[in-house]
């Protein structure tokens, strides 16, 4: 598809003229710890983001051991696995996968894809990264303070949160709020970058719709961020005076311990609202980035251009806008009025029309494709799999009269960790295996890729099938130990060895992949400027890895869609986005 | 990174009015927004997002304000100042808004003398500015130690819910913070103007990048928003 409009074609003027206003750095310092190049920044990101997941992934291991084994490990005590699983949620769901997604492939991809040379402000980006690593710090510390990190749940539900009953009553749930507000400010310099960086600094020729599909979902996701954000930094800081000064935003008349305790007339419904409002479009923060990626990685390794392109960027964008006005799905339990669970479950099934939209249009792409089985390829089928079966459970849960018996059962942890844990994992790990090579200029090892591969994903489905029939036998979440309770037969608790040992297994795999990772850094096999024969920009930089400012003297002029993949006719099987059509082209010179 | 030299924006913009030129705006290469640089796009950026957080803050209390089952207490009677033996109720909020909305006009005038290059009156009238935000925020200041002094607290309040001392020092406390932030900022670009910084393209502290008179208008926009949600607290928690 080569639609040029007009006026390019009367001849394209230079896109940028005189000197190149960057902030060039002159040490060592400057090149590689406090820098403005949105390509370190992003390395930063995501080694931050991936460092404090390997925490995470270890309190998943030891939660795995409690439940599967209970009784034989004697230092996790109930207290401590509140802990783990509200540090674990936290961590998964907003220190890494939100700041991987959008800090990390968001701070890499979109100026080498949008035909910038690097993000519009340099200097906010720099600082967005030293405020998130901030607050990753002091997330971290909580695990040192006294009473260790908090344990009231990863949604951090008042008024449990900050009742004495509760661990990590004393210092944890401050330290909480504290790093989740240094996040979102953190956050909120890095994502006008990326918003204005999409609108306003693109390349000649480079217009909306012709973005890779991956600007699209990253943009989105920055988009609703910038937006949802917002509510869970006002319901932290009311939280925090609840807890600090002893007003009562969130807090009712309650009698703590015999007492009647100090707070009174709060509501905290107003919490949950509050924070889903934040919560729910959280998830779509989480999944848009990932449809982006996934749409380009199978594009490019089944060597076909995405399946309605157009419909793909108006289902992110529909998702996007839809996912502000479903969020008290997530408390049909929580007591509102019947009416509101109609309407929001209303509009929680109508999301599921532009997801299938997305879902139909990967596997048309697919369809008669030349697929490569390639690692990226691997974890992307993995993704529409994970995902498909996720989103149907999420079917379940959107209705009102299925939700309410799994409420706060294992069903409920199946479907999320199906849909917004293992499925966008998927996504990360397909995606650092395709653009490794333009971050490092080395290949990932084939080998230990595929090893990585086959152990995460029928891994996930060892740990995550099993634990729906466990939630539809009535097993109850973020329980320490179920005991022997009569509706629980002994059946499930074997399920739950294997589930465990699986856990334990994929999480060794994760080694392997953090092992390959460094030694392809050295030993790796020499990639190339562009080793999938991919037609973004991004592949068609000058040097690889890209050197500061990423285009040598001029910006590359767009001249095509980013999804030319075997055009009929054409020389070979795809045209880079920075190719001139055969009218522009002078006569001998490169098709 | 200088901005990119538009090359078809012209034409565009010419050819294409109403809806039909946002439609060629938005489908175009470069920019979407043709003749918005990237620091006023951030700024609107910004503001969007930061209306949701006071949109936020003011629905918390709204919220707060409608479900407790303790009276609320008068605005107009706590809010009443007694001056020469006169009872106005809620005066001295009356001249807080005036003043800050008055800042609006002064700000609105250095925009406009930032663009004619006349350094001087830009300065200081960024600077009166900056002395109505400050003398705002001083109100302020006094009326919170004079509920203070009356017993108000976050967590309780002689009159009533205690939600009342709550919402009022989060919200106001968050609205004085984003006036005192204005203000700084206000001195730090006034000075900059007064300098000479944007004829001469000194280069920034921090950025190291060239600045121009359009920062001027950032910062007013800044300041207007902040104007804005003013008129929102003062109708939303002194008047309701």
């Amino acid at each position: 598809m080569v639609d040029v409009p007009s006026d390019v074609l009367a001849g394209i003027p230079p896109a940028e003229v005189g000197e190149v206003d960057l902030y060039h750095p002159r040490s060592w310092w400057t090149r590689y710890v406090f820098s403005q190049d949105a390509k370190v920044i992003a390395v930063q990101y995501a080694i931050t983001a991936m460092a404090i997941g390997m925490v995470a992934l270890v309190l998943s291991w030891l939660m795995r051991l409690q439940l599967g084994f209970p009784g034989t490990f004697s230092f996790i005590d109930p207290s401590q696995y509140l802990q783990f699983i509200t540090m674990h949620g936290m961590i998964m769901v907003i220190y890494l996968l939100t700041a991987l997604f959008l800090g990390g492939f968001g701070n890499y991809l979109i100026p080498l894809m949008v035909g910038a040379r690097d993000m519009v402000f340099p200097y906010a980006n720099m600082l967005s990264y030293w405020i998130y690593l901030l607050a990753v710090l002091v997330l971290v510390a909580t695990f040192f303070v006294p009473g260790g990190p908090t344990g009231a749940g990863w949604t951090l539900y008042p008024p449990q949160a900050i009742l004495s009953g509760s661990p990590g009553q004393e210092a944890g749930i401050i330290m909480m709020l504290l790093s989740l507000i240094l996040f979102i400010i953190g956050f909120t310099m890095g994502g006008l970058n990326y918003v204005v960086t999409v609108l306003q600094g693109r390349t000649r020729g480079m217009t909306l719709m012709r973005l890779p599909l991956t600007v699209w979902g990253i943009f989105t996701a920055t988009v609703m961020a910038l937006l949802a954000f917002p509510a869970l930094f006002v319901a932290s800081v009311m939280m925090l005076f609840d807890r600090l000064l002893g007003t009562s935003f969130f807090m009712p008349t309650l009698v703590e311990m015999g007492q009647l305790g100090k707070y009174g007339g709060g509501s905290p419904l107003l919490f949950q609202h509050l924070f889903w409002f934040f919560g729910h479009p959280e998830v779509y923060i989480v999944a848009l980035p990932a449809f982006g990626i996934v749409s380009d990685l199978i594009s490019t390794h089944a060597r076909k251009n995405i399946f309605g392109y157009r419909m793909m960027v108006w289902a992110i964008v529909g998702i996007g806008a839809m996912s502000f006005v479903v969020w008290a799905h997530h408390m049909y339990v929580s007591g509102m009025n019947p009416k509101f669970g109609f309407f929001f479950a209303t509009t929680t099934l109508i999301i599921a029309i532009p997801t299938a939209i997305k879902v139909y249009n990967w596997i048309l792409t697919l369809w008669r494709g030349d697929i490569h089985l390639t690692i990226p390829m691997l974890f992307a089928l993995a993704f529409i799999i994970t995902f498909v079966n996720g989103g149907l459970t999420g079917l379940f849960l959107g209705n009102v009269v299925v939700d309410v018996p799994l409420s706060d059962t294992m069903f409920v942890v199946a479907h999320f960790h199906m849909v917004m844990g293992v499925a966008p994992i998927m996504v990360v790990f397909g995606a650092i295996y395709h653009w490794y090579p333009k971050v490092t200029g080395r290949m990932l090892n084939e080998t230990l890729g595929r090893f990585h591969f086959w152990v995460t994903f029928l891994g996930a489905y060892a740990i995550f099938f099993p634990m729906h029939y466990l939630g539809l036998l009535g097993v109850p979440r973020r329980y320490h130990d179920i005991g022997g309770t009569a509706f629980v037969p002994a059946s499930a608790h074997d399920l739950n060895a294997f589930m465990s040992i699986a856990a334990l297994i994929v999480g060794f795999a994760q080694l392997v992949f953090v092992f390959n990772m460094i030694w392809s850094l050295f030993k790796g096999k020499e990639a190339g400027g562009n080793p999938w024969n991919a037609t973004t920009l991004e592949w068609q930089t000058p040097q690889t890895p890209p050197a500061h400012g990423n285009w040598g003297k001029e910006l590359p002029v767009v001249y095509r869609w980013a999804y030319d993949y075997s055009v009929p006719g054409a020389a070979r099987d795809f045209i880079p986005q920075n190719e001139p059509p055969a009218s522009l082209t002078p006569k001998g010179a490169h098709p | 990174m200088a901005e990119t030299v538009l090359t078809n924006a012209e034409r565009r913009r010419t050819t294409a009015t109403g809806w039909q030129g946002i439609v060629a705006d938005w489908s175009s290469d470069q920019r979407a927004f043709k003749n918005v640089s990237w620091g006023k796009a951030m700024m609107w950026i910004f503001l969007l997002s930061d209306t949701f957080i006071f949109g936020c803050f003011l629905l918390s209390y709204m919220t707060a304000r409608m479900s407790t089952t303790v009276p609320w207490p008068n605005p107009s009677e706590v809010f009443a100042l007694t001056i020469a033996g006169q009872h106005i109720p809620l005066i001295l909020i009356a001249i807080m808004t005036f003043v800050l909305i008055s800042s609006s006009g002064t700000m609105a005038m250095a925009v406009n003398f930032g663009y004619r290059h006349d350094r001087r009156k830009t300065a200081m009238l960024m600077l009166v500015t900056a002395a109505f935000g400050a003398a705002f925020v001083g109100m302020q200041a006094f009326e919170w130690t004079k509920l203070i002094m009356e017993g108000v607290r976050p967590w309780e309040n002689p009159w009533g819910a205690e939600q009342f001392g709550s919402c009022f020092f989060m919200i106001t406390g968050f609205h004085g913070t984003h006036v005192t932030i204005g203000v700084i900022f206000l001195i730090i670009i006034a000075r900059k103007v007064w300098r000479g910084d944007f004829e001469t393209e000194r280069r920034g502290f921090f950025t190291s990048r060239k600045g121009n008179y359009e920062i001027v208008e950032i910062t007013g926009l800044y300041w207007h928003f902040v104007d804005l949600v003013w008129v929102f607290i003062f109708a939303f928690f002194y008047l309701w």
